[in-house]
């Protein structure tokens, strides 16, 4: 495990709380966990291709609750999840209702911290519909939700989706809406969500301006994440943010809030993601979910192998 | 439902009365009255770690005693609690409920699932559903039906039984917890594990030294070159497991080198 860079004496500790583990290898757990990732978040969405039957999604649904928590144990990180029907398969009817049927089997599942990640994507009437429908689920099953905002008229879309979600009485505590950025931001806040920042190279949030973000925004409801998937992206996103932080002169509580307490505290809500469960896990835990390097052993030669700290 | 499995219901039931609040019995006792709807069923089934906690059962000696023919040991409360609502409900719903939870389960439910194979009504139907388990890449789900579990000595073929035990010692895992190890030794798993331990010679690897239990009598002449290859390793287990081999084999045992039980070198192993 990394050593923190202003406290020699800790352990770093991370949490992602947003990553799409099942299309990485290995060599990233192994990363992640050696850059100090003690828990991650893999929310349920499209797999770079629509899905064509409710069985493929099923199968899915259960890889992330059942062989991805176990791989990520391998590593000595908890894996977490979430279940939701995405934007871009809401748009097949069909599909989507099929969906809708088989997610009670899942939302309750050890380790589901939320429902989602929902929202828009082209901001269709079958992607309202479909969003509409799982903020009940939601609040049916009382569970924290995961916002997906739209890449494309991104300030129009993330406004629109807390219009719907306060139009249906749900709490924003009980909310995180992710992939802000610099335009959205302030609104999120405002109006009591967590807000989330994806740094994802490229398309979304590069980490220079997360630093100025942290330095204007402060670290109250805001914390990161990688959303690394299959497409370029880098799962070591959190880490690299956090030791740009501290280089750059932010206070280790914030960095701490932004890279670990918050993303913690909002999913926590769920009552299926708790510190204990990395720091000081129940037996049967113990048993079945810690088969490799446990975080618990502790004392992992610090690994910090990149040319360079920026997310562009 | 077969006398078996009301009895297991029975008293999986009076050990969670022991243990569980008031406030998680009154929850559990409203969910077991409403075991007829699919969909509540699969609800409460999900939510009984949250409602009910996941501290292991550790039964006493008497309530491990009442328990004929298999070993809780290991389980823990949630998992009770989940194989009573499963085994409560309408027998008619049985097979599929059991079915779509397999299809759906995340790790904790399989492993709990799997390891009440033998509490199941009809559970010589359940050998392809246990062989499923055994498929599994999740360690522990292997586990389940693997060790403490009399479900396969009872209803495995051969060809399932020695899949089982060659795959315990390709993933690492340990033989001793398997039930059944010496009654089910066959010449087909003894050329099996001789093969495989070639595998692992040539490639520089040891060989788990519990391997050499399943010869049973069926380490013959042509074998003897390979035990005697344990017999010489440096791995004072292996030498010992060697050496039980050949008596089990009624070949004359070695006059030197340090003899000890295979309980002795199971402890000596890895826990597991």
């Amino acid at each position: 495990m990394s050593e923190d860079p202003s406290n020699s004496n800790d352990p770093i500790k991370l949490i992602d709380p947003h990553v799409h583990m099942s299309a990485r290898t290995t060599d990233d757990y192994e990363r992640m966990a050696a850059s100090g990732v003690v828990a991650l978040i893999e929310p349920a969405f499209w797999l770079g291709q629509p899905r064509t039957t409710v069985g493929a999604y099923m199968d899915y649904l259960s890889s992330l609750v059942g062989f991805e928590r176990f791989r990520a144990s391998q590593f000595g990180i908890r894996h977490y999840c979430t279940v939701g029907l995405n934007s871009k398969e809401a748009n097949n009817e069909e599909l989507a209702e099929a969906v809708m049927e088989i997610l009670p089997l899942y939302l309750q599942k050890e380790g589901v911290v939320a429902l989602g990640e929902i929202g828009y994507d082209d901001q269709t009437e079958l992607e309202d519909r479909y969003l509409r429908k799982q903020i009940e689920l939601a609040k049916e099953f009382d569970m924290v939700i995961m916002i997906h905002t739209p890449h494309r008229d991104k300030k129009h879309g993330t406004s629109r989706t807390m219009d719907v979600l306060e139009e249906h009485g749900v709490d924003p505590a009980k909310v995180a809406i992710d992939h802000n950025n610099e335009e959205t931001v302030q609104e999120v806040l405002d109006r009591g969500y967590w807000a989330a920042f994806t740094l994802y190279p490229n398309t979304k949030m590069g980490n220079e301006r997360m630093v100025e973000i942290v330095r204007e925004y402060g670290s109250e409801k805001i914390f990161i994440d990688s959303a690394a998937d299959w497409g370029v992206s880098d799962p070591l996103a959190v880490s690299k943010t956090f030791r740009l932080m501290h280089e750059r002169g932010i206070t280790k509580a914030d960095i701490e809030q932004v890279c670990y307490h918050n993303a913690l505290a909002c999913y926590g809500q769920s009552g299926q993601i708790k510190e204990e469960d990395w720091l000081n896990p129940l037996p049967v835990d113990q048993r079945n979910l810690f088969h490799g390097n446990s975080v618990l052993r502790g004392g992992q030669t610090p690994r910090i192998d990149e040319d360079s700290l920026i997310i562009e | 439902m077969a006398t078996e499995s009301a009895s297991a219901l029975s008293l999986l039931e009076s050990w969670l009365t022991s243990r569980l609040s008031t406030e998680a019995q009154a929850w559990y006792d409203e969910k077991r009255a409403s075991l007829s709807c699919d969909r509540d069923f699969y609800i409460a089934f999900a939510l009984v770690p949250r409602k009910l906690g996941k501290a292991d059962l550790i039964p006493t000696e008497d309530e491990g005693a009442a328990c004929t023919g298999w070993d809780p040991s290991n389980w823990t409360v949630d998992q009770a609690a989940r194989i009573a609502l499963l085994l409560a409900g309408p027998e008619a719903s049985f097979i599929g409920r059991l079915e779509k939870l397999c299809a759906t389960g995340d790790v904790g439910e399989l492993v709990t699932l799997y390891q009440a194979l033998p509490l199941y009504p009809n559970p010589a139907s359940l050998a392809k559903r246990a062989a499923e388990g055994l498929r599994s890449n999740v360690v522990p789900v292997f586990e389940a039906v693997a060790h403490r579990n009399p479900f396969p000595k009872r209803y495995f073929d051969q060809a399932a039984w020695n899949q089982m035990v060659l795959k315990a010692l390709f993933i690492g895992s340990s033989l001793h917890p398997i039930q059944g190890l010496d009654a089910r030794a066959n010449e087909a798993l003894a050329a099996t594990l001789i093969d495989y331990a070639h595998e692992r010679w040539a490639a520089g690897r040891e060989v788990n030294p519990e391997l050499w239990r399943c010869m049973g009598p069926f380490l013959n002449e042509a074998r003897l070159e390979d035990v005697n290859r344990a017999l010489a390793s440096e791995n004072r287990l292996s030498k010992a497991a060697a050496r039980l081999a050949l008596g089990a084999a009624k070949f004359p045992e070695p006059e030197e080198g340090e003899a000890l039980s295979w309980e002795e070198i199971h402890q000596s192993l890895a826990p597991c």
